[in-house]
């Protein structure tokens, strides 16, 4: 092999071990033919055995989507996207059970244990005969992780079902959900991010595979925190997620979304749609660690990150609050929101947003003040590095009948180098003299000084420079539930390093 | 145990013009020992500090130095922590966000790691704060807050010394550790820097004012002026300038 040849091999695989969770994992798949049309839309909508009204929803959305233009408002760029080359659907072949771990094959196995998911956990979400007794008994021991996992499009299984089924929670793939709750799931849907919100809401709309449904009934507050972990797994397949959480009144859940991805040479489209609804005095915390693929050094390959993530607040002193750590993807849109719609509720927005290498971010959230006495919070962290550049995006918006609201807003930016861009656009708009606004904003670049002050204790450069990111920080990673505080402070040191020096 | 020869030593040039500050600093510290430089200010004082513990905007253009037989060159600043060098800034530094133990326990194992140690417990660790706090009366409310942020100047210099007394370094570098301390601060911070003497432990003690001196008791006494050692001498020597100033030194440099 020719030398300058091999150097270059030598580098691909560094970058490629630098991605830990860049892996894929080879099983069959069945694929819906590439490109979308009608016929994939039926396609998706048979092949998942839904009512026709779920059908007609879905085509409804196809049209209309054809109509529409793809935004161009933010602050990112990319080349076109062919929506015509890519697969809509892609499930695992193998959905029988298996009578004991070793007829599991193994490289799904191997997934898992990349994902750190625990065996035992591992048996109850590949189905293996009688995992789910045993893992139910240890699970009143131990600390309570319920855990969804979409394997691509099909949740191949879901843990502690029956603890929950107890508590009257309900935790399942949105697939299942409306074979199940079909009337719950058809009042819900869509009355958050309506079919026609935005380009790729409504391509969501038409072509959403799979996702989460939850239903916390009156009055409980959920047992456990639930989680998700996504996984893009088959080439060229985006993903479409559809996740919608209800909070009745009284209702508390706390849920995780965990994201890894595979690496991939070509990009990868994920547009996603999250809805939650909180009814009079429920309240629910939305927390997500994503750290997809983000291309490599020059910014070849990485995923899409198009996401639309919307709460609605509709009762009396409901609450959400959104808590993000975003190191991942080529690209990221996305911008949590709060339609504040209750009197007196309650919207938080905590974010952390890392960049490096060639990422671009534009991000931010929507605090949207309806009903009266309704207070809203946002504290935005965005560390760029490298060549990235991001954006905070964000509006406050004060609607005439909701006196007495009140906002608070802190964004910071950390440069980390000098080639990188820190971007601030925070709308604000107030149609009452009844309300009070805060916003701070600052922008500074990782100091020398403590660089050196941290390494003259002993810490390395990467280690330092962690820990005073992590410090930038602290305000949103305390938001954190435990098992994700941990993971997002290694994670924010796997995505810097290399950002200094 | 700490030996510098001949060493010169430039503002790297990528931060402005390149400006010769030490001019061939000649100085053996041996284990056990206290030796304090004395200087005007701009003579080169805090900038020997800096460089020895590795700063980057420093150039070593010529000279070496050598700690505990081996020559440091080019080591990275946390190699250098993790062979035992503390230095105590004059100005220390505030991190915002990261609580003081936490960054210590970092540190501590970050060092440990680095010699190829087992890491220290965290209820070892604790009980050795609470220890090293008691001894410099710094409240455990002080070592929950963020690295030195909202610190007074005797605090963060207090603060310096917990860190030396956490850290078990083999050798300390006080830069001008009693600015901004009163009198009863310094007092205390002596006594902690006392109770790190050993046979096996060097110090260099840079300071403008015989003041913290009095409470130290150095073994040697240097007189540092245009970037060299310009005279040698006993503790009586920090009397003598006390007395008499900087000029005559100066002016026998220049």
């Amino acid at each position: 092999m020719p030398a300058v040849k091999e150097t270059i091999e030598d580098v691909r695989r560094l970058e490629a071990d630098k991605y830990k969770y860049g892996f894929t994992t080879e099983i069959e798949q069945e694929f819906a033919p590439k490109g979308l049309n009608e016929d994939i839309v039926r396609f998706i909508s048979e092949k998942k055995g839904e009512p026709q009204w779920m059908l007609d929803w879905r085509l409804d959305a196809y049209r209309r989507w054809v109509e529409m233009e793809e935004p161009t408002w933010a602050n990112v760029h990319h080349p076109k996207i062919d929506y015509q080359d890519a697969y809509y659907y892609a499930a695992p072949k193998n959905a029988a059970k298996y009578k004991s771990l070793d007829e599991v094959p193994a490289e799904l196995l191997e997934t898992y244990k990349k994902l750190g998911i625990p065996l035992r956990e591992a048996e109850v979400l590949l189905g293996v005969e009688g995992a789910e007794d045993r893992t139910a008994a240890e699970a009143r021991e131990a600390p309570k992780v319920a855990v969804d996992a979409v394997f691509d499009s099909v949740s191949v299984a879901t843990t502690f079902k029956k603890e929950l089924e107890k508590a009257g929670v309900i935790f399942m793939p949105i697939s299942e959900a409306l074979q199940e709750y079909p009337d719950l799931v058809r009042q819900y849907l869509g009355s958050v991010v309506p079919v026609t919100d935005n380009y790729f809401a409504t391509l969501n709309s038409a072509v959403f595979s799979d996702g989460s449904f939850v239903y916390v009934p009156p009055g409980v507050r959920c047992p456990m925190e639930l989680s998700t972990y996504f996984r893009m797994n088959a080439q060229g397949t985006g993903q479409f997620e559809r996740t919608l959480i209800i909070a009745d009144k009284g209702a508390y859940v706390s849920y995780l979304e965990g994201c890894t991805a595979p690496m991939r040479d070509e990009n990868q489209l994920h547009a996603a749609v999250v809805e939650l609804v909180a009814l009079d005095d429920a309240e629910i915390k939305y927390s997500t660690v994503q750290n997809w693929w983000p291309g490599d050094a020059e910014g070849k390959g990485g995923v899409y990150n198009f996401v639309t993530k919307r709460a609605d607040c509709r009762g009396r002193n409901s609450k959400v609050s959104w808590t993000q750590v975003e190191t991942g993807s080529a690209i990221t849109w996305k911008y949590p929101s709060c339609v504040l719609r209750g009197d007196n509720s309650q919207g938080e927005f905590y974010s952390i947003a890392v960049t490096n290498g060639r990422q671009q971010a534009d991000t931010g959230t929507k605090m949207i003040h309806l009903g009266r006495n309704t207070k809203s919070r946002i504290i935005a962290k965005g560390i760029s590095a490298g060549r990235s550049d991001q954006t905070y995006r964000g509006l406050v918006s004060v609607h005439a009948k909701a006196e007495g609201a009140r906002n608070f807003t802190q964004c910071d930016s950390l440069l980390i180098g000098d080639q990188c861009g820190a971007h601030t656009v925070p709308y604000i708009e107030a149609k009452t003299p009844k309300a009070t606004l805060e916003h701070e904003a600052t922008t500074s670049k990782l100091s020398d000084d403590q660089l050196f002050y941290a390494r003259s204790r002993g810490l390395d450069e990467e280690t330092a420079v962690a820990l005073l990111v992590n410090g930038f920080c602290r305000e949103v990673l305390q938001e954190l539930p435990m098992e994700f505080a941990v993971e997002a402070q290694a994670l924010l040191k796997v995505s810097l390093e290399g950002s200094v020096g | 145990m700490l030996e510098i020869k001949n060493l010169h030593a430039r503002v790297n040039p990528e931060e402005g013009e390149a400006k010769a500050i030490l001019k061939g600093v000649d100085l053996t510290v041996p284990a056990g020992e206290v030796h304090a430089i004395m200087g005007p200010n701009g003579c080169g004082k805090s900038t020997l500090s800096y460089v020895l513990a590795g700063h980057e905007g420093y150039e070593v253009t010529d000279g070496s130095v050598s700690f505990l037989g081996e020559e440091m060159g080019e080591l990275e600043p946390e190699e250098r922590a993790a062979k035992g060098l503390f230095l105590s800034f004059q100005y220390p530094v505030e991190i915002p966000g990261v609580p003081t133990l936490t960054f210590l326990k970092e540190a501590a194992n970050a060092q440990l790691k680095a010699r190829g140690e087992g890491e220290i417990s965290a209820p070892e660790f604790m009980k050795f704060a609470r220890e090293n706090a008691a001894k410099l009366g710094i409240s455990s409310e002080m070592l929950k807050r963020p690295v030195n942020v909202g610190f007074s100047g005797g605090e963060k210099k207090r603060m310096e010394i917990f860190q030396a007394m956490m850290l078990s370094p083999k050798f300390l570098i006080l830069d001008e550790t009693d600015s901004g301390l009163d009198i009863d601060a310094l007092r205390v911070v002596a006594d902690g820097v006392n109770a790190l003497r050993s046979p096996e432990r060097g110090m260099l003690v840079i300071t403008h004012y015989q003041r913290l001196l009095e409470y130290l008791k150095p073994d040697v006494v240097h007189v540092m002026a245009d970037g060299r050692i310009v005279k040698t001498g006993g503790p009586e020597l920090a009397l003598e300038l006390e007395a008499e100033g900087y000029e005559k030194f100066t002016g026998a440099a220049a």
